[in-house]
Parts: C-alpha cells; sequence; structure tokens
C-alpha cells in the first residue's frame, strides 16, 4: 500500500542553521510553468517544468557566388536557444516552508494557476501551499503518479534499474534500458506493500499487497527496540545478529534439513528463540530479525504474484527501499532464495522521484511530454548518493538534504537503430569503468588531466567575452567537482564510462555557455580541408582500382587522427599548427576537417561510383571537433560545387545527410534519431560503418549488427592502445559479417 | 504375525514442542499382565493416570481416540505435548525408566529426532528410528481422519466465513482428500501440495509462524505462554495498532476495491509514540496474532491458486486453542478469493506427526 512515510533523513544531525543555496537548486525558475509537488512523510519532491537558453553555435553558409580567396567557408554565429527541462528537488519536509517562500519571490510566470499534488502529506500541507504560492492545489492519485514516472524513468534514463550485490566489487550493477518495458511488476514497500502489474503507459492493476511493510519494521522496531527513526533502526539491524533472536533449522535439526534441501542457517521461525529463552536481547540483534524477517515475507510474496502472472522484471521502490543499502541487500537476498536466481529484485535509481514525476506528467499531459525523448542532464543532477557508512557523514547529511534531477527536453525521439541484431542485450558501452577499477582510475585521471586544455580551448573559442574567463572556471570547478564525485561514487550517474565521462563534460560546458569551443578550429580545418579536396580526388582517381581502395581507407584513418579529444594528438596539434594531413597519414595510423572532407567524403564518392547509395549520419549537436549536421550540410554543397559526382548524388538523393540524434562523441545505437532509423530501415540498409575511437572504440566495439558493418578508428591513446594489445596510433579495421546462426532469417 | 513389543509410542520434536502419542492397550489379557515386565506397566500406570507431567507436560485428554483396533490390539490413543526445551528431563526419564531395556523401537521425526538422537543415545542408551516429519505428517492426517474422531467427523469447517454472526463451526468429512494444499504452522509454517499418500512436495514455507506471534508476544507483552498471550490477544483490539486503509484513505480504496477495514499497514500505528504510549497490551498481543494469521493465511493462497488446489487445510499446534485464527484463515481464504477455496481445519491439530511416525512403528512389526 502506497501510504506516507519517510526516512526524515538526517534531520536530527543536520546543523539546522545550514544556509540553504536555493538559487543553486531552484534552478530556472523565472520561467517556470506547471509545479507538482509529491510530499511524503518526510521528504517533498517537487517538480517543474521550465525552459533555459543557452547559447548554441549556429553556422550559415555565405553566399559564396561573389567570395573572395581567403574567406571562410561559413559563419558562425552564437545565438540563443530555448530549450525545455525538467526540475525535480528532494528535501526535508522541515525545510517546506523555506522553500515554498524562495518559490513565490522567484516565480515570473503568473499563468501558472494549479499544482499537482501527490503522496501522504499532500493533504497536510495543503492549505500551506495554497497560502504561500496562490496555486490551486490539485490531488492525484497516488498510485497512479508512481506508475506513470516509474513508465517514464525506465523509458528515458539509460541505467535507470539496477541490481544490488552487496559483495559483488561494484554493488551496483546496472540494466540496459530495454526495447519494450513492460510488463513489470512493482512493488512498492511503504508503511504497507502494493505489489501492481503493469501492461501499458494506462493500463497497470494492483494485483495483491501486504500490511507487512515498512510500517511493520518501523511500528514494530520502535516498540522492540525502543528507537524512533526509522534510520536509526536500519543502523541497529545493520549491526545485529539474527541468529540469536531467530530459530534456525539447525536449531531444530543440528543441522541441515537435507532431504528438502533447507540449510542449517534458514530460518525456521523468525523469533523463535526469543519465546523459549528466558533472557534479553540486544536492540541490534532484534532489529536485524525483523529486518530478514519483513524482507523475507515481501520478497516471497512478490515471488508468488510474479510466479502467478508470469513476470521476470519486479522492480522494488517505497520509503523502505529508497537506496537503503541494508533493506536492497535483504530484498535482493530473499528474491534469489525464493526464484532460486530466476528472477532479480531490480532497485532504480530515481525511485524517490517516480510520484513527483508521475504527478508531473499528469498535470502536462496537453504537452505531450510522452511524445518527446528525454535525457538525464548531467550537470543538473545530483546522481545517485550511496548511504553507506563510508562515505563522510557532511556529504551524506548533504545528499540528505537537497537532492536534484534535470532531464532535457530533447527536439527529436530517439529509438533503437533498426539493425542491432539484439537490442535488449546491446551494450553501447566497450569498458564499464564501474566495474574495472584499473580502467576507472586511468580515465578519470585523463579527464582531470585534460581539464586545463578544455577550459583554455573554451575561453579561446569566446575571446570577445570578457566574462569567458570566469564561466570557464566555473565550468572547471563543477567537473572537477563531478570527477571527484564519480571518484567515490563511480555508480552515481549509472555505469560510468568514458561516454559518460563526456558527456558530462558536454553538460557542464553547456551549463557555463560553451556550447561549442571547437566551432572555430572545426570552421579553420573544414576551411583549410576544402582547398585540398580536388588534389585529394585527382590524385586517388590516378591511381589502380587496388591501391585506391588502399589509400582511401588510409585516407579514413588518416583523417581520424586530427582528434582534439586525444591528448597525445591535441598536444601535436597545439604545438605544431601546421601539422598537416600527409603527415598524419605518416603516423599511421570523425572529426571535422581533414577526417570529413579529405577522409570521408572521398571514401563516400567510391561508393557513389559503384553505385551504392549513402546514408552520411552526423551528430545533431556538437562534442569535440565532431563535424555536426548542420556543418555537414555547408560541407556538403560547397563540395558538390566542385565535384560533379556529388552533386548528382545528392540531386538523385543517392547521399543522404541525416542527423544521428547524438551531441556525444560516442555513440548510442538504442538512442538514435527516429529519422535516421526511418531511412535505415527505408533503404534496407546492408553496411553500416563507424568511424572514429569514441564511436567505434568506446562504444559499439562489440555491437553486433544485422549487416555487415565496419568499424574503423585510429588508436590515440597509449594507455588503451596497451590494453587492447597494440601500440599508440595503431589502426582497427573491423569487418563484421553477421553470424548466420543468431540471425531470424 | 510377529507384534513389536509394548509400549507402543510415536514421537515428533518439534522446534517448540514436543508431540507423544501412546497406545494404551485395553485388550490385555490376565495371562498377558503376568507376563509384562514391572516398568512397562509402570509406564502404562504413569502416562494414564495423569494428565500432567512434571511442569510442562500435559495430555490432551479431550483428544484421545478410544477403540482404536490396530494390529489386532484394541485401546486409547493418547496424546501428550511437553515443550522441546525440557527435553533432556525427558531423556533423562527415560534412562531412570530404564527404557532401553523394553526392547521396543523408538520413532521419532521432526527435526529433534536428528538434533537429539545422539543423546538418547549417550543419555538413555536407547537408538531412534529417525523419520521424515513431512511423510510423518500426512500419514498421520490421512490415518486420523479416516478412523475418525470417536463416531465424529476428524475435519471441519466454517460456515459462513465472512459473516461473524452466523460464522459456524461445521464437521465435514475429508473423503476425497486430494489434491489438498496442506499448511502446518508449527514454529514455522510449510505448505505442502498432497496429490496422494505418498505423492505431495513441499511448495514453500515461511519463517512467520507460531514461533513469531509467541516470540514476539513474549517481548511486547512480557507474557510466558502461548496459553497467555492467546488469552490476551482474545481481550485486545488491534485496530489500535494497526494502520487500516480507511485511516489512510478516510474510508474504502474503491479503487483498488479495498475495504476501509482491512489492514494496510500491521503495526503502523506504532511509528507514532503518542500512539505507543497509549498502546495496551492485548491490544498488541491481538496485533501479533492477526499479522501472522492474515500472513500465513496470503501466502497460503497465492500457492492455492499458483498450485491450482481449492482445498487448503490448515494444521499444528499453532492453531491449537486458537479460534481466532482458525476464523481469520477461514475468513481470508473465502473473502480474497471470492469463494473459490475452502479452509479445513482438523481436531487433532499439531498431533499428525507424532501419529504418523507411530504408526511407522506398527509398519516395521507387520514385517517378519
Amino acid at each position: 500500500m502506497a501510504t506516507p512515510g519517510g526516512t526524515d533523513r538526517a534531520s536530527h544531525s543536520l546543523d539546522k542553521s545550514i544556509t540553504l543555496p536555493p538559487d543553486e537548486i531552484f534552478r530556472n525558475l523565472e520561467n517556470a510553468k506547471r509545479f507538482a509537488i509529491d510530499i511524503g512523510g518526510s521528504l517533498t519532491k517537487l517538480a517543474y517544468y521550465s525552459t533555459v537558453q543557452h547559447k548554441v553555435a549556429k553556422v550559415r553558409s555565405f553566399d559564396h557566388t561573389a567570395k573572395g580567396d581567403g574567406e571562410p567557408l561559413y559563419e558562425i554565429s552564437v545565438q540563443e536557444e530555448i530549450t525545455a527541462r525538467l526540475h525535480f528537488i528532494k528535501f526535508e519536509n522541515t525545510y517546506i516552508e523555506t522553500c515554498l517562500d524562495f518559490i513565490k519571490d522567484h516565480l515570473v510566470n503568473t499563468e501558472t494557476k494549479v499544482i499537482k499534488a501527490t503522496g501522504g502529506g499532500a493533504h497536510k500541507f495543503k492549505d500551506l501551499i495554497e497560502k504561500k504560492l496562490k496555486l490551486k492545489v490539485d490531488k492525484e492519485d497516488e498510485m497512479t503518479c508512481l506508475i506513470k514516472g516509474c513508465n517514464f524513468v525506465l523509458r528515458n534514463i539509460p541505467h535507470e534499474a539496477f541490481v544490488y550485490a552487496k559483495h559483488a566489487d561494484s554493488e551496483f550493477r546496472f540494466q540496459n534500458t530495454h526495447p519494450d518495458i513492460f510488463p513489470y511488476l512493482l512493488v512498492n514497500i511503504g508503511s504497507g506493500v502494493s505489489i501492481v502489474k503493469v501492461e501499458s503507459e494506462d493500463k497497470y492493476e494492483r494485483i495483491g499487497g501486504s500490511s507487512i511493510g515498512g510500517g511493520t519494521f518501523w511500528g514494530l522496531g520502535a516498540l522492540l527496540t525502543k528507537t524512533k527513526r526509522f534510520d536509526e533502526l536500519l543502523q541497529l539491524a545493520s549491526k545485529g545478529q539474527h541468529t540469536n533472536v531467530d530459530m534456525l533449522v539447525k536449531d531444530i535439526y543440528g543441522g541441515a534439513y537435507g532431504s528438502l534441501g533447507l540449510t542449517g542457517d534458514l530460518i525456521a521461525s523468525s523469533f523463535g528463540k526469543s519465546a523459549t529463552a528466558d533472557k534479553e536481547f540486544s536492540k541490534e540483534d532484534m532489529a536485524k530479525s525483523l529486518l530478514h524477517m519483513i524482507s523475507n515475507d515481501i520478497g516471497q510474496l512478490a515471488c508468488l504474484y510474479a510466479r502467478l502472472h508470469n513476470l521476470t522484471r519486479v522492480y522494488f521502490g517505497g520509503f523502505f527501499i529508497r537506496g537503503h543499502p541494508v533493506t536492497m541487500h535483504t530484498i535482493t537476498y530473499s528474491i534469489n532464495f525464493f526464484t532460486k536466481g530466476e528472477v532479480q529484485a531490480l532497485f532504480l535509481r530515481h525511485e524517490g522521484y517516480l510520484g513527483a514525476i508521475g504527478a508531473f506528467l499528469k498535470g502536462a499531459e496537453e504537452d505531450n511530454p510522452n511524445q518527446y525523448s528525454w535525457g538525464e542532464n548531467y550537470a543538473g543532477s545530483s546522481g545517485l548518493m550511496s548511504v553507506s557508512p563510508d562515505l563522510n557523514p557532511m556529504q551524506r547529511a548533504r545528499s540528505g538534504t537537497f537532492d536534484m534531477l534535470e532531464m532535457d527536453r530533447l527536439e527529436r525521439q530517439l529509438v533503437n537503430l533498426p539493425l542491432l541484431q539484439d537490442p535488449s542485450s546491446y551494450i553501447p558501452d566497450t569498458v564499464d569503468l564501474t566495474e574495472d577499477a584499473l580502467a576507472r582510475e586511468y580515465w578519470l585521471y585523463c579527464f582531470e588531466e585534460a581539464l586545463d586544455g578544455v577550459v583554455k580551448r573554451a575561453v579561446a573559442s569566446q575571446r570577445d567575452q570578457p566574462e569567458a574567463a570566469e564561466r570557464a572556471e566555473k565550468f572547471r570547478q563543477k567537473y572537477r567537482h563531478k570527477l571527484q564525485t564519480l571518484r567515490h561514487q563511480p555508480f552515481a550517474y549509472g555505469s560510468l564510462t568514458v561516454r559518460s565521462l563526456l558527456d558530462t563534460r558536454e553538460h557542464c560546458l553547456n551549463e557555463f555557455n560553451f556550447p561549442d569551443p571547437y566551432s572555430k578550429i572545426k570552421q579553420r580545418e573544414n576551411d583549410m580541408a576544402l582547398k585540398y579536396y580536388q588534389k585529394v580526388v585527382k590524385s586517388l582517381e590516378e591511381l589502380s582500382w587496388d591501391q585506391r581502395q588502399f589509400a582511401l581507407v588510409r585516407g579514413l584513418l588518416a583523417g581520424n587522427v586530427f582528434d582534439w579529444g586525444a591528448k597525445a594528438v591535441s598536444d601535436v596539434l597545439e604545438s605544431d599548427p601546421e601539422f598537416g594531413f600527409e603527415q598524419a597519414k605518416h603516423q599511421l595510423q570523425d572529426n571535422s576537417g581533414m577526417d570529413i572532407i579529405l577522409g570521408v567524403f572521398p571514401f563516400v564518392r567510391e561508393l557513389l561510383i559503384r553505385g551504392t547509395e549513402v546514408v552520411l549520419a552526423s551528430n545533431s549537436g556538437p562534442a569535440l571537433n565532431d563535424v555536426t549536421n548542420s556543418e555537414l550540410q555547408i560541407v556538403t554543397e560547397r563540395i558538390a560545387a566542385m565535384d560533379p559526382v556529388i552533386q548528382a548524388a545528392v540531386k538523385e538523393d543517392r547521399l543522404t545527410l541525416v542527423q544521428s540524434g547524438s551531441s556525444s562523441p560516442c555513440l548510442d545505437l538504442s538512442r538514435l534519431d527516429k529519422v535516421l532509423a526511418t531511412v535505415v530501415r527505408e533503404r534496407s540498409t546492408d553496411l553500416v560503418v563507424i568511424e572514429g575511437m569514441g564511436r567505434a572504440i568506446h562504444t559499439n566495439y562489440y555491437a553486433m549488427l544485422s549487416c555487415e558493418s565496419l568499424k574503423l578508428a585510429v588508436i590515440k591513446n597509449s594507455w588503451l592502445a596497451e590494453r587492447l594489445g597494440g601500440k599508440i596510433f595503431s589502426v582497427v579495421f573491423k569487418y563484421e559479417v553477421p553470424s548466420k546462426t543468431q540471425g531470424q532469417y | 504375525q510377529k507384534l513389536v513389543s509394548f509400549p507402543w509410542f510415536g514421537m515428533d520434536i518439534g522446534g517448540t514442542l514436543v508431540k507423544l502419542v501412546y497406545f494404551e492397550p485395553k485388550d490385555i489379557t490376565a495371562e498377558e499382565e503376568q507376563e509384562e515386565v514391572e516398568n512397562l506397566k509402570s509406564i502404562r500406570r504413569y502416562l494414564t493416570s495423569n494428565t500432567a507431567y512434571g511442569k510442562t507436560g500435559v495430555r490432551d485428554v479431550h483428544l484421545e481416540l478410544r477403540n482404536l483396533s490396530i494390529c489386532g490390539r484394541t485401546g486409547t490413543l493418547h496424546f501428550i505435548r511437553f515443550p522441546t526445551a525440557a527435553m533432556h528431563r525427558f531423556i533423562q526419564m527415560g534412562r531412570d525408566k530404564n527404557f532401553s531395556s523394553l526392547h521396543t523401537m523408538l520413532c521419532a521425526t521432526g527435526g529433534g529426532a536428528y538434533k537429539f538422537e545422539s543423546d538418547f543415545r549417550t543419555m538413555a542408551d536407547l537408538e531412534l528410528l529417525k523419520l521424515d516429519e513431512l511423510d510423518c505428517l500426512i500419514h498421520g492426517l490421512l490415518y486420523v481422519d479416516s478412523v475418525g474422531f470417536n463416531g465424529h467427523p476428524e475435519c471441519y469447517y466454517f460456515e459462513n466465513p465472512s459473516d461473524t454472526q452466523h460464522c459456524v463451526k461445521r464437521p465435514c468429512s475429508l473423503d476425497n482428500p486430494f489434491p489438498m494444499l496442506l499448511v502446518n504452522i508449527g514454529s514455522g509454517v510449510s505448505i505442502l501440495a498432497v496429490y496422494s499418500k505418498d505423492n505431495y512436495k513441499r511448495v514453500t514455507g515461511t519463517s512467520l509462524g507460531g514461533g513469531t506471534f509467541l516470540g514476539l508476544c513474549c517481548l511486547l507483552t512480557g507474557c510466558e505462554t502461548f496459553e497467555e498471550a492467546l488469552e490476551m490477544a482474545s481481550k485486545g483490539d488491534s485496530t489500535n495498532v494497526d494502520k487500516l486503509v480507511r485511516d489512510i484513505y478516510g474510508g474504502d480504496y474503491q479503487r483498488f476495491g479495498l475495504q476501509g477495514s482491512a489492514v494496510a499497514s500491521s503495526f503502523g500505528h506504532m511509528m507514532s509514540k503518542e500512539k505507543r504510549d497509549t498502546i495496551s497490551k492485548e491490544d498488541l498481543a491481538r496485533a501479533t496474532l492477526v499479522t501472522i494469521t492474515n500472513n500465513i493465511g496470503s501466502i497460503a493462497r497465492m500457492c492455492a491458486v499458483n498450485e491450482k488446489i481449492e482445498r487448503v487445510v490448515f494444521v499444528g499446534n499453532f492453531l491449537r486453542i486458537n479460534t481466532v485464527s482458525t476464523k481469520l484463515l477461514a475468513y481470508a481464504m473465502d473473502f480474497w478469493s471470492k469463494g473459490q477455496l475452502r479452509a479445513l481445519f482438523l481436531e487433532h491439530e499439531g498431533y499428525f506427526g507424532a501419529v504418523g511416525a507411530f504408526m511407522e512403528l506398527l509398519k516395521s512389526s507387520e514385517e517378519p
């Protein structure tokens, strides 16, 4: 049963005089509209929709009919763009009045008339909210909100769900986003337990429940141990020995009950020893016994319902769970025991926000939020905090005080690449840094080392703006803080990967209005490369077929050397601006400029000549010096103007430019622009070429496609090269044919 | 036919209680009596002339099965219980009475048959024939049901279980018992799906059983015995302790078809200090009883549905003198299954394991 409850976490230990930095917390309030609030027993979750104005670098083609030599190919202008963002803030009920005051003072939008509310505390605080905010409180059903929120996070947040393994190398094992999230079972452990079967966005049913839940642990625990608070009870439990209180199988049998396969350590009767022995029991032991009793009972019922309804995905939530390692562990244990490992207990990173998200979505139905894809903004979100006792107390107190989640509305819907062999098992990332401690150490160090360079580059990209240096400094602090957080809590945003580290950096750069630090470099390189284009094409044409194929591939790979993201390369590029394509070719071993114009285009041209249709996919938004779709449009126009092969192909639709939907140096093939997926399907694409270290090595190295594929990149990192058994500037050229046995047809 | 020599016992040593059945032959001839050794006589006299043994041993006189014909003998089957904690005193008594000289076989089941096996050997020079407790449970149950309860049916159910005013206990027969879901509530709970006398499986179990009820009651109220705990529970009101659906929603939660009187959170009111300070021991005992009973009902019902079995038979000593629980189970089966499931109970609640062990003794006597 979803009922009020909560943890009033840290309220006793927290210094109440702590001054709130609400401007860091309630961001973008001035544009906020549509509020929702979920008030639990001790925590309030506030949701609002807002718009963020931030700078974007736009490229615009010059009129080239009258252009003189030496003029740049296109102009770059920085424009203001408005994007939609969802803000979710979690804080203790103690702060509710302060927070409401702050919101009132900063709220500009007067169109907002109502606030959607859910949770047991909504009733209690109704008058306060209406008085403070002058908004009408509109109550929504708790369970409906919970399910709506759950569907939303499962669909939109990669690595939302995880399996908890206390003794494993990484406590949190994040799950892939399954293309179809339904059906699933949600076991909500509030004061009681509700077991809900969810079959589709709008179809769910409460198939069962139990009165033995978080309230039983808390209520009975308080009676037994004279300990008032839920957290303290959990703490007691984590220190106790249940075997002093429980009657085990071995207490009855002297050992195991072998014929039934019941081990001696199994609990035969919870609290069984407290009935026979005339002695005192410690608080810790009783709390532990109680925790086991309740967790096992809930796990057993969940399994019985899962079996009856033939469901294998079972998510657990509610205040009993809410990120507490102790309860996640006992529930996981119970599920493993009762299903013999057939069902895994799944938990959610944003479990505490589900009600608020759902209530918000209920109020925002006219905006059709489910039509869009959303992405977690790493810069604005707190991430999952471990409540492990090892964490320093200040950090823990802080994490219990304010927690934030921000989701950006993406301009396009993201879907799976239709050519993925098995979308449900596709993992974009090659190395999971959450599990690989050595790799994690290395990459965190690497990103920290590269930070100075990125800051320098960011400032350089906005020389005309005097405050750029100050913003860049803020960026440095924010990103460094993120890196530090990830060092201690690698699981904060799901599995830590090179991709997530890169994406976090992009999000932080955007946050401080550095939309595209490389725009000018890209512009210069594109300009330069275009001058060489005809020369390159001509020299290729003079080669024999065999030689040409080889040269084309060398060209593709040579272009890939120009990667500002790779430290080894950026060092060279910084020190030697004349470092040219010819040198790169000799260095051998998707970036803008050399890569796209002198590497990719000649290759595309060759394909077109042999009658192959080509779809050229590029990033929707900027990331490092990777070419963006809008830049590519202009580049293609210019090449078409000097190359009849390209021109004809564009005209006849044999060469199509599509954006990928990504704004990352890496590529998640399960989140691609829907248009690209449609084109891939319509054109019956039968070869996929993925180029670049980010897209073909850090991600997709092991991706299995249902058609032929070619993954190529230059390893521009000596550590990675060594790991893969090669040297820096080694080449990866991976041609794969789908295995017949695995294909469906 | 060579009979195993007297005395005939069957023993079930559980986590909390030892259940003992003793067959008192009533057809002893004068000649036989003369041959009978003295300590055999003394055992018979001790057991049949007392109804209490030591401080904690009890003979359930109301349960004895009279005029029972077994293996050509006629007599009375007596039902005796004592706490497992007194096991060592019992073994000592066996030594004092020189039980080993009687050359009988001692058939024992339950976990204690394993746990105390070596104590029997070393302390009293007695060898136990250890038997599986679930086999014994089923065999004993089927046997007692077949012989009946002194001319009355062994089995009963509740008519109108959902209507407290008109809920009445009714005898019934278990003529065609299979398949049945057998829920044995001792210290812990085992749930079996029984398809025939020898074909069954243990579906699941739960550690929330009779031991949990008594254990929690002792901690919460300071009581010491099952009888005391039940007595308190009978006077208490669990709604002062449990949070009901109506406490949260003001009435029924119609969206999910939950009645306002349904328990939403067991002990849920106890999260609040004010409520904790005003609660009575009786209320706490009642809430503990209701919580454990409802939970067993809930798990049993899910198992019945999963196993597609409509008949749910509840046994075990948790149900002894415990009409609160039997009625609650009957109600829970009926209400939550919309009348699909029927809860059945047996008069000899917790003794079937011991009876099963006793029958195993006789079985061995049939073989040469």
